[in-house]
């Protein structure tokens, strides 16, 4: 076994390992921060397949960004104190059942992967980085769906902003010592 | 045996059963959003693993690249609207959430 095999094994190994954590962890904080062991694993991989790139916004914009968000989302969401940070499943017939599918889903996927004929054209010779392409072909050929891309960020940023924000009551003449409190809508009514 | 294009498709392929198994087994909805992320990521290894194996050379990269962003916008939106739910319900389980509005 070559080293590139042993590497591969070993961060295998984590990514399915930490994921089957996230999968079948009673507490969310341990779920979220097995999540991250997967994300390093994938950041991994992506290096092994000469993405140099893509393995370093893996880790700045997945574990930096939305596991950061995700963590917020716990921390909000869940009584800290109390047992409320613990989440089960949904019942024991969806847990056979999402089982089954998951089980018959992975060993289809698998036997499909494994007996398709793939056309392989593994790159030759390998780049220094891949920057440079990524950057001509961000700015040429794919141009039109960066500028979406952006403007999508922006239009998620408002909508979450504005989704997330308590309901103010905007008739200002009400006093807003009230309406500060988590019960405004009864409030208002 | 030699690493190939076959071992990063099955890993990809276990990574979105589990993806698929959170999603129909978890109660809490952060735990469904964790579940919608790895299935993301199995795609994006897809893209990776065919972007240095497959042909697809950069394409592949900037692929999955694009699934990176969408997935920071979606993650983004769907937590804003969890708060909402809690902020309404005063917890986050899926399977207690009928009503749009109180």
């Amino acid at each position: 076994m070559n080293l590139e095999a042993v590497i591969f094994y070993l961060f295998a190994l984590i990514i399915v390992a930490s994921g089957g954590l996230v999968v079948l962890s009673k507490n969310i904080m341990h779920a979220a921060f097995a999540l991250m062991f997967t994300l390093f694993g994938l950041a991994g991989f992506y290096a092994m397949l000469l993405s140099d790139f893509l393995a370093v916004s893996q880790i700045m914009i997945y574990v930096g960004g939305i596991l950061v968000l995700i963590i917020f989302g716990v921390m909000l969401t869940s009584k800290i104190t109390g047992v409320e940070l613990k989440t089960g499943p949904i019942g024991k017939v969806n847990y056979l059942f999402g089982a089954a599918i998951s089980v018959i889903i992975a060993c289809g996927l698998s036997l499909l992967f494994t007996n398709s004929k793939w056309i392989e054209k593994p790159v030759d010779k390998i780049p220094d980085s891949s920057i440079n392409a990524i950057g001509y072909s961000l700015l040429t050929e794919y141009i039109l769906v960066f500028e979406v891309a952006a403007v999508l960020l922006l239009i998620a940023l408002i909508g979450a902003a504005l989704i997330a924000h308590k309901d103010q009551i905007i008739d200002s003449d009400a006093s807003s010592n009230e309406i500060s409190t988590n019960n405004d809508i009864k409030i208002k009514e | 045996m030699e690493i190939g294009l076959t071992h990063y498709l099955i890993v990809s392929a276990i990574l979105f059963a589990m993806g698929i198994f959170a999603i129909i087994t978890r109660k809490n909805a952060i735990l469904v959003l964790m579940g919608l992320e790895l299935i993301l990521n199995a795609a994006n290894l897809n893209f990776i693993a065919f972007a240095r194996y497959g042909g697809l050379n950069v394409n592949g990269e900037i692929a999955a690249l694009f699934v990176i962003i969408i997935a920071a916008a979606e993650s983004a939106v769907a937590l804003s609207i969890i708060l909402n739910i809690y902020q309404n319900y005063h917890h986050v389980n899926v399977d207690e959430v009928e009503t749009l509005k109180d």
